[in-house]
């Protein structure tokens, strides 16, 4: 390859290069055992060069390892074969013109070797040795092309059937009532963490097959019940989220301090954020009017000194609006 | 409406780009929106819009993933710290920074045409 074209391959958008990385990643994955030629041709070292160009071009393949007494002792291959043919000296055994000097792999290497064999020497076929040094198998830049390719696809399949699967959980299990239950433990002042649950729950949504839309109301309102765990509690709280066929219910609640004033938390603007809270652009006063917006209904209950839970509903079936609050007022 | 791309807002208005080199050329944000409040930003940015913030710390970035925003463009010379930018690189957000105020960079991409709010 040309510098010029070597700087032109560089330029790759992302999602070939998420391709790349994913052959990468396998190319370390694989081992040669799994994509090395099992049914290898040997030549035997008395075998006489005419007989070995014949054999090659009988079976088009293009080298092929030489061994003595079932050892490997050299390898020939198509250059050599012509360099006899010049020399006219086709009753030589291969012995004569084979190399000697045999590189070698371990059928328990990653495939990345033999690529970087293959790159750096321009060499065509490695023969593969078992862990007791006999040999295995033979491996060829196109066995390592067509064996990455096949690894590729399956893991493809892989992933399609697994999101196919997530989907499609509540038609494979029967009950009188299916429910996967999502629990989630936040620290308090973990800012660090702010939001990680919140973003767990909507990859879990969007991966069970529920709409963009639907997943991002969820994302939402989960954030700020999220981040009202984290900014107020004196010792934490649990996300609990139980997502049913029809219906997501998320349920918040923890231990302290409780909220004095319900009626005012849900007010747009109120907070009782301190100021250094605020600095982080927290506080805003939105949090609970956010939620409000964004689930079918909602129930906020707080004692102060013993704690508080919010427990919110988000419709699957009617692809609802939310408004949950504005809309039913069904706050106790 | 005009149609801009990520890379024409970053080439016109000089902005750093923290995060990870992307096909900012694929990237035709239509939406703009600031504020420096989560919460309101939750309420108000929309989907793949660009969002102009002076917060600098890792909740921007959380709150960009959940809203799937293009990019958040950081404003006052404001710096993110590492983990903010590698977290935002894991999630797959790109963050901008510029030197200008808020006002300053709302006002250039009213003026390129982000105008649909």
């Amino acid at each position: 390859m040309s510098s010029e074209e070597s700087r032109k391959n560089i330029l790759v958008d992302d999602s070939v290069a998420e391709n790349i990385t994913r052959v990468e990643e396998l190319a370390y994955e694989l081992k040669i055992r799994e994509v090395m030629e099992r049914n290898v041709r040997t030549l035997d070292s008395e075998l006489k060069m005419q007989s070995a160009a014949d054999l090659f071009r009988q079976q088009r393949i293009s080298g092929a390892p030489v061994t003595k007494n079932g050892e490997l002792i050299g390898i020939l291959s198509i250059e050599d074969v012509i360099r006899c043919l010049v020399a006219n000296d086709m009753d030589a055994p291969v012995t004569r013109y084979m190399t000697s000097k045999v590189r070698t792999i371990m059928a328990t290497d990653p495939v990345v070797e033999a690529l970087k064999f293959f790159v750096n020497t321009g060499v065509g076929r490695l023969p593969v040795l078992d862990e007791k040094g006999n040999m295995e198998g033979i491996i060829t830049k196109g066995d390592l092309t067509s064996g990455l390719l096949f690894a590729l696809q399956r893991s493809i399949q892989e992933e399609e059937l697994k999101t196919y699967r997530a989907s499609h959980l509540f038609e494979d299990i029967t009950s009188n009532r299916t429910s996967l239950i999502l629990r989630y433990v936040i620290q308090p002042r973990d800012f660090t963490h702010g939001g990680t649950a919140s973003s767990n729950i909507k990859r879990a949504l969007l991966r069970m097959g529920a709409s963009p839309q639907i997943a991002r109301r969820c994302g939402i309102a989960a954030y700020e019940a999220e981040m009202n765990l984290i900014i107020h509690t004196t010792n934490g709280g649990n996300m609990r989220v139980e997502i049913e066929p029809h219906k997501i219910a998320l349920d918040v609640f923890d231990y302290g301090p409780g909220i004095p004033d319900i009626e005012s938390a849900m007010k747009p603007g109120y907070s009782t954020a301190t100021d250094s809270i605020r600095e982080l652009g927290f506080g805003a006063g939105m949090g609970l009017v956010n939620i409000a917006r964004c689930v079918d209904s909602m129930k906020l209950e707080s004692v102060v000194g013993k704690g508080t839970r919010l427990k919110m509903t988000i419709l699957l079936e009617s692809e609802t609006v939310g408004e949950g609050y504005a809309g039913k007022k069904e706050v106790s | 409406m005009t149609i801009m791309t990520l890379d024409q807002i970053i080439n016109s208005l000089g902005l750093t780009v923290l995060t990870d080199l992307k096909d900012f050329k694929s990237l035709t944000p239509s939406y703009g929106y600031t504020s420096d409040l989560l919460s309101c930003v939750m309420s108000g940015a929309k989907n793949q819009g660009v969002w102009v913030t002076l917060q600098a710390h890792n909740n921007i970035v959380a709150v960009a993933a959940l809203l799937e925003l293009a990019a958040v463009i950081i404003t006052e010379g404001a710096m993110p710290d590492e983990t903010t930018v590698a977290k935002a690189n894991e999630q797959g957000i790109t963050l901008l920074s510029t030197e200008k105020a808020s006002f300053y960079i709302a006002g250039k991409l009213w003026e390129m045409g982000l105008r649909d709010v």
